[in-house]
């Protein structure tokens, strides 16, 4: 469902992904596990183009992202077509995100209106729908400054759910939240999980990745080190640098 | 934590901690500093009052005079033009300015150079005799055919004042309008891409309201700066306020009465747009601060309330 092949990408002189090869079957969560710098959000940011990659390409469902394919020849698309492509991936922010001067129910509705075109009316009635699934229908009129850090990442959630992605991309969404927040969001990521949408998150949760994940994947300097079921991974690393870095992690 | 206190020693007066009063901290400097202020405030309105110089018998005489009235209404309108002219020009001024084409950039960063560089009253003065410099402009097809018109007879001495005040506002108003785009967080932006949101909509459902919070006391200082500056297109000889009570006391010689009456109108449209200020940015203050700011007008009932 989502084939990303020999991906690179540099900042300067810097080469954050050293070719970067993954498979994500639709239906499964995959979650990558690494140390910070190794690489992780800048590949889960190639994937819905909101960083260009510098050689290597991205598909989702078969179509190709941010380029169309004329014979042998890779032609860059229009800023508004990539814009189009990006509704069907969702995105979640560590820092959430939230547009701070529009209502919770406003920040879900805007681009199910603005961008996947559904009126006003029912924009505001799927929202109403998707705050009551991430539990918080009582708090729609409130502004995101009113709400605790584990409130706005489930509003964040509600509103990437509000296109009807195909895949929904979670970059450190428990990362910047109090110890006591954290479980009520990964509720909600199991959940969706249960429901069968196809995630990709990057996390330091390794509870969570061994209960929920059907693949686990370890990034370290740029390349994916190793990946397999979370027993594979997580309780028999083949690598060293896995091992090192479990070792740090799981205390 | 109260099996660490040690047993407290009642006190004399009452049992418990719930019955000791509260006498709050005196500050005798401060009344001795708000008598003093209230005396010089006293000396300077008696002043005003007492010293016949002020001739408050002209001032009123003049104030609602009609011709007084009708060069108000001229600045007023000056004033809104050359605001709005100077806004819209100062939108693409910043668009072009955050633009990653470096001739757009460069040919705005060079027009805002110039038109902060040039002072407002020999730019108009440059204008009113533009017609020296070409004696004819022409619409049409660059270096090919086209209509031309008299310089002289379309930018009268009004055109030249507004072209010189829309120019000179828009300059700063593009740098006014970049401030705010600036201020606002890149995560909004990335936020707004990944949902989708097309372009346009990006710019001003997410980015401009937010961008409005920098951008409003920018503007309102600079709203009120040209309101003051229409009072230099007197050299244009334009019956705007500043010119009229020239006028007037060029006849009567009675000069301070008609400076106040100018004063007390500038004064006046001045408090009109800073109430006006404080509503709009109370406005674009929501999900900013967790409660917005009282009105006066809540404040004042919150207070007779008690």
């Amino acid at each position: 469902m989502i084939e990303i092949s020999g991906v690179h990408k540099s900042f300067g002189p810097i080469e954050v992904l050293k070719g970067i090869d993954l498979t994500v079957e639709a239906g499964t969560v995959t979650v990558i596990l690494g140390p910070s710098g190794s690489g992780k959000s800048t590949l889960l940011r190639c994937i819905n183009r909101l960083e260009k990659v510098n050689s290597g390409t991205v598909r989702v469902d078969g179509e190709l992202i941010g380029y169309e394919q004329r014979g042998n020849r890779l032609h860059e698309l229009s800023e508004r077509r990539i814009l189009q492509q990006r509704v069907g991936i969702g995105f979640v922010f560590q820092n959430f995100n939230l547009f701070p001067h529009l209502t919770a129910l406003q920040n879900v509705a805007e681009a199910r209106h603005s961008a996947l075109r559904k009126t006003k009316s029912q924009a505001y009635e799927k929202a109403h729908e998707l705050l009551a699934l991430v539990d918080l229908w009582d708090r729609a009129g409130a502004y995101p400054r009113q709400l605790s850090g584990g409130q706005q990442q489930r509003v964040a959630i509600a509103r990437a759910l509000a296109l009807e992605p195909k895949l929904i991309l979670f970059d450190e969404p428990t990362s910047a939240l109090d110890p006591e927040l954290v479980g009520e969001v990964l509720d909600v990521l199991r959940d969706l999980a249960r429901a069968g949408t196809t995630m990709i998150v990057v996390t330091h949760e390794i509870g969570f990745a061994r209960e929920v994940a059907d693949t686990v994947v370890f990034m370290d300097s740029g390349r994916i080190v190793e990946q397999g079921t979370p027993a594979q991974v997580l309780d028999h690393p083949r690598h060293e640098r896995t091992r090192a870095f479990l070792s740090k992690v799981l205390v | 934590m109260s099996v660490l206190t040690p047993p407290r020693q009642a006190a004399a007066a009452g049992d418990t901690d719930g019955d000791l009063v509260v006498v709050p901290a005196r500050h005798p400097w401060r009344w001795a500093g708000t008598a003093l202020v209230l005396v010089l405030l006293a000396q300077l309105v008696h002043g005003l009052v007492t010293n016949p110089g002020w001739d408050w018998g002209t001032f009123a005489g003049y104030f609602l005079e009609k011709s007084v009235v009708d060069a108000l209404l001229l600045t007023v309108g000056l004033t809104v033009a050359g605001a709005v002219l100077g806004f819209l020009g100062g939108i693409p001024l910043a668009a072009m300015r955050l633009s990653a084409n470096p001739v757009l950039s460069g040919v705005a960063w060079t027009f805002i150079w110039v038109f902060r560089s040039v002072p407002l009253l020999v730019q108009l003065l440059f204008w009113a005799n533009l017609g020296y410099l070409y004696e004819s402009l022409q619409i049409g097809i660059p270096f090919g055919p086209g209509f031309s018109f008299p310089t002289v007879s379309l930018i009268g001495s009004f055109g030249a004042a507004l072209l010189g005040l829309a120019l000179h506002e828009a300059a700063y108003a593009g740098e006014v309008i970049r401030a705010g785009l600036l201020s606002v967080d890149q995560g909004q932006h990335e936020a707004a891409t990944a949902l989708g949101i097309p372009r346009w909509r990006q710019f001003y459902r997410i980015v401009l309201p937010q961008a409005m919070r920098a951008i409003l006391p920018n503007a309102a200082n600079l709203l009120i700066m040209l309101l003051k500056s229409t009072s230099m297109v007197y050299v244009l000889a334009i019956g705007e306020l500043f010119y009229q009570v020239q006028v007037i006391y060029g006849r009567n010689g009675r000069v301070v009465p008609l400076l106040m009456v100018a004063t007390v109108w500038y004064v006046i449209l001045t408090a009109l747009l800073s109430i006006l200020q404080f509503y709009v940015e109370r406005h674009f203050a929501r999900g900013a601060v967790r409660t917005l700011p009282p009105t006066p007008f809540q404040r004042l009932k919150a207070a007779l309330r008690k």
